[in-house]
């Protein structure tokens, strides 16, 4: 007969391990304490004792241009953040197709495989840099009927291009990890080839891949600043702006603090996500 | 170090006193009382959820427990201060899934532990598994990747990588029961040469024939509690507790009622 949890004590020998946990915690948390304020209190004295640290402070971290930069970034920075935030899921769309056309078997469909194959190796190929110059440029230049002409607009197509090649591939590995059984299970299921990829195959693969995806979209988010290579007036080019007409290299500080302040949340946030479905979807170690 | 360093101390090899492990308010093992001596081959039998592995995994340090006390080799292993990769050096295990590597062969498999745990070089390490492989029958296997063997040579492999460490303790969790019928003999067969040849093993088994004949001693689980231990012959003929009693009529006889 199991006992009811509220009947047992811990023993004495229990009390006193948890106090030696407590212990051994303690002294762990104290030398972790102890090696980072070091570590950290040695690399802030020899930047601040570097023969070039007033000028650096003067022309990097003025408070003042910090100030007065501030509000000009950020109207700007809002840009980068409106253009990740279409870029993406257009990504994520256009990647997951390329990565499925790829992994078609039908003979009919060898055409999607060559395409598919041709896209990636080109689109990563070129330098993200060239291509959002290539085409923020080019296409305007071919004045074409019907279609825009806004070098904003064909600047961010450069980079959904340029990230779904990565981000196919990155789902391509996601797809090819789920081992064989997974896939002989879902047919015998009875299930379609598209169902078992789309049921199956995908949300697995998906679930893998979540940390290298994250990692290109932070990528990405960097990447937004190449927008300001053809004119658009985005956080990068208001901070540079405000840099050559102030001869202060402050709000090129600011804007990175930005980039850093829009990544942060978006790591922690997957990290829980990716701890949740663990908890949900693992018991145990086995 | 091919030979252990030490001589085993006298008295029993585990001893586990009042363990009790739960997961938040659900209670697996209750002060449950084990004592292992050298040679022995213990057997742990009862119902699924019982709390077989999770005793196993507890002797293993893989779990952290609630209470209780586990002695291994005359030294307290549930202590804190203790290093559990030092313990489980000295311990072999075999789960009921097989757990090979996938990306190493059958004879990576065997020569990992042997050689980045124990410091044992790449020739001694490949010698010793090739010989243990050959024994068990696998010599022909050694160069495979574990999937391309069947159940039961996987199983089979999977012991001979428990065995390569040279451990003084075996636990097998269930090593039987993914296995077809026709394919469990094989390991069996294994664990009974294992037996024979004097290795301290603890067993959690749903093979009540083979508990009777190899164990030493068989302890039967209920709802996380060992309700009664003792030798196989009376535990199979003459059980003291109505519950084992009735556990071995549901298992000796399935189907009938």
């Amino acid at each position: 007969m199991p006992a009811s949890p509220a009947a047992w004590r811990p023993s004495e020998r229990e009390l006193a391990r948890r106090a030696e946990r407590r212990r051994l915690h303690v002294r762990r948390s104290g030398t972790a304490s102890a090696s980072t304020v070091v570590v950290f209190a040695l690399l802030g004295l020899g930047l601040v004792l570097s023969p070039g640290w007033e000028r650096v402070q003067e022309t990097f971290f003025s408070w003042s241009d910090a100030k007065e930069s501030f509000p000009l970034v950020l109207e700007a920075f809002w840009l980068n953040v409106r253009i990740f935030l279409v870029a993406e899921p257009a990504i994520l769309v256009l990647a997951l197709l390329v990565a499925i056309m790829r992994g078609t078997r039908s003979a009919w469909l060898a055409p999607l495989r060559i395409v598919a194959v041709g896209f990636t190796d080109v689109m990563r190929g070129i330098p993200t840099l060239l291509l959002v110059v290539l085409l923020g440029f080019g296409v305007p230049a071919l004045e074409l009927q019907g279609l825009t002409n806004d070098r904003l607009v064909w600047a961010t197509v450069a980079l959904i291009l340029s990230y779904s090649a990565y981000v196919a591939e990155v789902f391509r590995a996601g797809i090819e990890s789920i081992h064989p059984s997974q896939i002989a299970s879902a047919r015998a299921l009875g299930l379609g080839p598209v169902r078992t990829l789309r049921h199956v195959v995908v949300p697995q693969a998906v679930r893998r891949v979540v940390p290298p995806l994250l990692n290109d979209f932070i990528s990405l988010q960097k990447d937004t600043a190449l927008v300001s290579l053809v004119g658009v007036y985005d956080g990068v080019f208001a901070a540079r702006d405000y840099a050559s007409y102030n001869f202060n290299y402050t709000s090129l500080v600011v804007v990175a603090l930005f980039f850093i302040v829009l990544t942060v949340p978006l790591a922690r946030f997957t990290d829980w996500l990716q701890r949740r479905v663990a908890e949900r979807e693992r018991a145990g170690a086995l | 170090m091919s030979a252990p360093t030490h001589s085993p101390p006298p008295g029993p090899l585990v001893e586990v006193a009042g363990l009790r492990k739960s997961y938040g308010d659900r209670v697996v093992l209750d002060d449950v009382d084990l004592r292992v001596e050298p040679g022995d081959v213990v057997c742990l039998i009862g119902s699924s959820g019982s709390g077989k592995s999770t005793l196993l995994r507890c002797l293993n340090l893989l779990e952290e427990i609630d209470d209780g006390v586990i002695t291994f080799e005359g030294r307290e292993i549930s202590d804190p201060r203790v290093d559990p990769m030092q313990v489980r050096r000295r311990i072999g295990m075999v789960f009921q899934a097989y757990n090979l590597f996938p990306h190493l062969t059958v004879l990576e498999n065997c020569t990992l532990a042997p050689r980045h745990a124990h410091g044992l070089g790449r020739r001694a390490a490949r010698e010793r598994a090739r010989e243990l492989l050959e024994r068990f029958g696998l010599a022909e296997h050694a160069d495979k990747h574990p999937d391309r063997l069947s159940g039961g040579q996987q199983q089979r492999a999977a012991v001979v990588r428990a065995l390569c460490t040279q451990p003084t303790l075996l636990l097998l969790d269930e090593v039987t029961a993914a296995l077809d019928p026709e394919l469990v003999g094989d390991v069996l067969g294994i664990v009974r040469d294992l037996a024979a040849a004097g290795t301290t093993m603890v067993l959690a088994t749903h093979e009540m024939a083979f508990a009777r004949e190899v164990a030493t001693k068989v302890a039967f689980l209920d709802g996380g509690r060992i309700l009664e231990q003792g030798p196989p012959a009376q535990i199979f003929a003459d059980p003291r507790e109505e519950r084992t009693r009735a556990f071995l009529r549901r298992v000796l006889n399935p189907g009938g009622h």
